[in-house]
């Protein structure tokens, strides 16, 4: 990425050195950690004010850890549970069981792929109607055994393909939205890199509404964006400064409750780090969400969601 | 529909080229010519092919809420501008544009009597930024929503719409969750919720409260579908097949529950609603 260039130039730099120290027997004790001390102010200043689109970037970049890569750090004792009972099992979408810090939980998140081959099986991450049927089944399985519901977002959005809508996209992710709204047990969505549209939200009716510090949420892709509005996907970079998209922006718009912090650098940097924060965070919002009642729970879903939205009165 | 012809030979585009369009329409559907106040009449339905063309969101209060019984509610919201978004346009000119045509947003709702039963419709707009939702229409259907169940009366919405407003970016996404939320609570409530889907609905508002009806009833030819068609052909690298995302697509795929006619609508209403809905036994 091209704001990571003077990154990985220090980077190779001391790389380089390390090598060196190896075959030569050299001393480099002391540029090494000029040098790194220079990496990590590079870091801090690149990742702490990256541009719209370059948030974006981070969020799709290829290295970073995607929903079974926590699953892996965050929770024990997984067990995948596969297919919508209907028509067949979507593997852009992950979901099972998992303990998180001792308590079972749900877990379901989009699953990208890391290379062609994979992607030819995860779709890029893009559901199909029974990627959402699928979650809903397993959100159901939960409500019935009282336990809490952890959501991971990562998606360019739902596909938009022929079967897609012979099967009823648009009616998949609509019953989601419906049936989150009212599953009596704490729903936790976080946004761990894309969230992407309607295609995102189909898992992200929850009672608290997490973000990783470079993940973004949208309404649409910039590209998309870009494409209807400039008439013109080159024109992404004014699209994704226009659609406000990054975590701080959904601070700010009161839509995020919290924002992770990433390792400086980024999570693609240090998965069991963010990991760690991930598990922190999770563990926090679920502590406080399992004292209400699942009365006081759908009060407080409901009233979150009636209250978004700006407007004016005349 | 033979009852136009019979006293009016109706006109070929090709025979007049200099008709005044204030007069006359010409059908979309078969390219006749049509005297608009005879179409107006037959609710814009093409007397000789069934086509129904689009109406106003104002056309449908009067089909469906009984002469004299509609009051609109919740008039006073208006968009504001909460991201300073601008595209080609700054979104404050593209709502100043839509205003212009006398609009006040993408949706109207109100309360009112169908067949004698009291209802809460909301109808949405598309000649308002393309009926998109933004925090107005969320918080119009979920105010309208919650009327229903306050007073437990039977709620409808006639959708007409290109999807989320970009303009609001995520503000719009959320409002798909603030509407299905409501009607979450209406399903709770065992209160009916009709969703009557036009030409055309798509995008974030079909992924919400469009697909959600306990009755999903499709206008004829309706353009109904999640993704829109170009971005499917973009996305396959292939043409459509005829007819693809239209209403008998979504009948015989099962997402819709019937197609009714335009002039049939309030009948068809009616009808389920009184099967729904305790306290009307004949
Ligand atoms: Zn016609």
């Amino acid at each position: 990425m091209e704001f990571e260039r003077d990154i990985i130039e220090v980077q190779t730099q001391i790389d380089k050195l390390l090598d060196l120290a190896d075959r030569k027997g050299i001393d480099v004790t002391a540029e090494v950690k000029s040098l790194t001390a220079k990496l990590n102010e590079l870091k801090a200043q690149t990742y702490k004010n990256l541009r719209p689109i370059e948030q974006v970037q981070v969020a799709r970049h290829p290295k970073r850890p995607y929903t079974l890569d926590y699953i892996e750090r965050v929770f024990t004792d997984w067990i995948e549970l596969h297919g919508d009972r209907a028509f067949r099992d979507d593997e852009a979408i992950v979901g099972g069981w998992a303990r998180l810090r001792g308590t079972s939980v749900m877990v379901i998140g989009h699953q990208k792929g890391r290379n062609m081959k994979d992607n030819l099986r995860r779709n890029f991450g893009m559901a199909h109607p029974e990627g959402y049927r699928k979650s809903l089944r397993l959100m159901k399985q939960a409500e019935k055994f009282g336990r809490p519901v952890i959501t991971l977002l990562d998606t360019p959005g739902a596909y938009p393909g022929i079967g897609a809508e012979e099967r009823g996209q648009a009616e998949a992710i609509a019953r989601n939205l419906r049936e989150m709204a009212s599953l009596r047990t704490p729903l936790i969505s976080l946004v761990i890199g894309e969230g992407g549209s309607g295609g995102a939200l189909a898992l992200g009716v929850t009672d608290r509404i997490l973000m990783l510090e470079h993940s973004v949420y949208s309404v649409i892709s910039p590209e998309g964006c870009a494409a209807i509005l400039w008439r013109s996907a080159e024109h992404r970079e004014k699209a994704a400064t226009a659609l406000r998209l990054t975590s701080k922006d959904l601070m700010e718009l009161e839509i995020c409750d919290e924002v992770i912090d990433e390792p400086l650098g980024g999570a693609h940097t240090d998965w069991d780090t963010t990991a760690e924060r991930v598990g922190d965070a999770l563990e926090r919002h679920l502590h406080e969400l399992s004292a209400l009642s699942p009365e006081a729970l759908l009060e407080g879903r409901w009233a979150k969601y009636a209250a978004i939205g700006v407007w004016y009165e005349v | 529909m033979a009852w136009f012809r019979k006293d009016k030979k109706p006109l070929k585009a090709q025979d007049r080229r200099d008709l005044p369009s204030d007069v006359f329409d010409k059908c979309p559907g078969c390219s006749e010519i049509l005297y608009r106040e005879r179409l107006a009449q037959n609710l814009n339905v093409c007397p000789a092919c069934d086509h129904h063309l689009k109406i106003a969101a104002e056309a449908y209060l009067s089909i469906l809420a009984d002469s004299g019984t509609f009051e609109e509610i919740d008039a006073h919201l208006r968009a504001a501008d909460p991201l300073g978004f601008e595209d080609l346009k700054a979104y404050p000119d593209r709502i100043a544009a839509a205003e212009a045509k006398g609009k006040t947003e993408a949706a109207i709702s109100g309360t009112g009597k169908l067949d004698g039963i009291d209802i809460v419709l909301t109808v949405m707009d598309f000649a308002y930024i393309g009926g998109s939702m933004g925090s107005v229409v969320g918080e119009k259907i979920a105010r309208a929503g919650r009327v229903a169940l306050e007073r437990e009366i039977p709620f409808l919405i006639v959708s007409a719409s290109g999807g989320a407003r970009m303009q609001e970016g995520m503000l719009s996404l959320m409002q798909m969750a603030k509407t299905s939320t409501v009607l979450a609570r209406l399903h709770e409530a065992s209160i009916p919720f009709i969703s009557i889907l036009t030409n055309p609905t798509t995008g974030g508002v079909t992924a919400s409260h469009s697909m959600l009806g306990d009755v999903n009833i499709a206008e004829p030819d309706a353009l109904i579908g999640f993704a829109g068609p170009r971005v499917i052909e973009e996305t396959i690298k292939q043409e459509l097949p005829q007819g693809f995302q239209r209403s008998q697509f979504l009948l015989e795929h099962g997402m819709v529950d019937c197609i009714v006619d335009r002039r049939e609508l309030k009948k068809t209403v009616a009808l389920v609603l009184r099967h729904q809905f305790a306290g009307w036994t004949e």
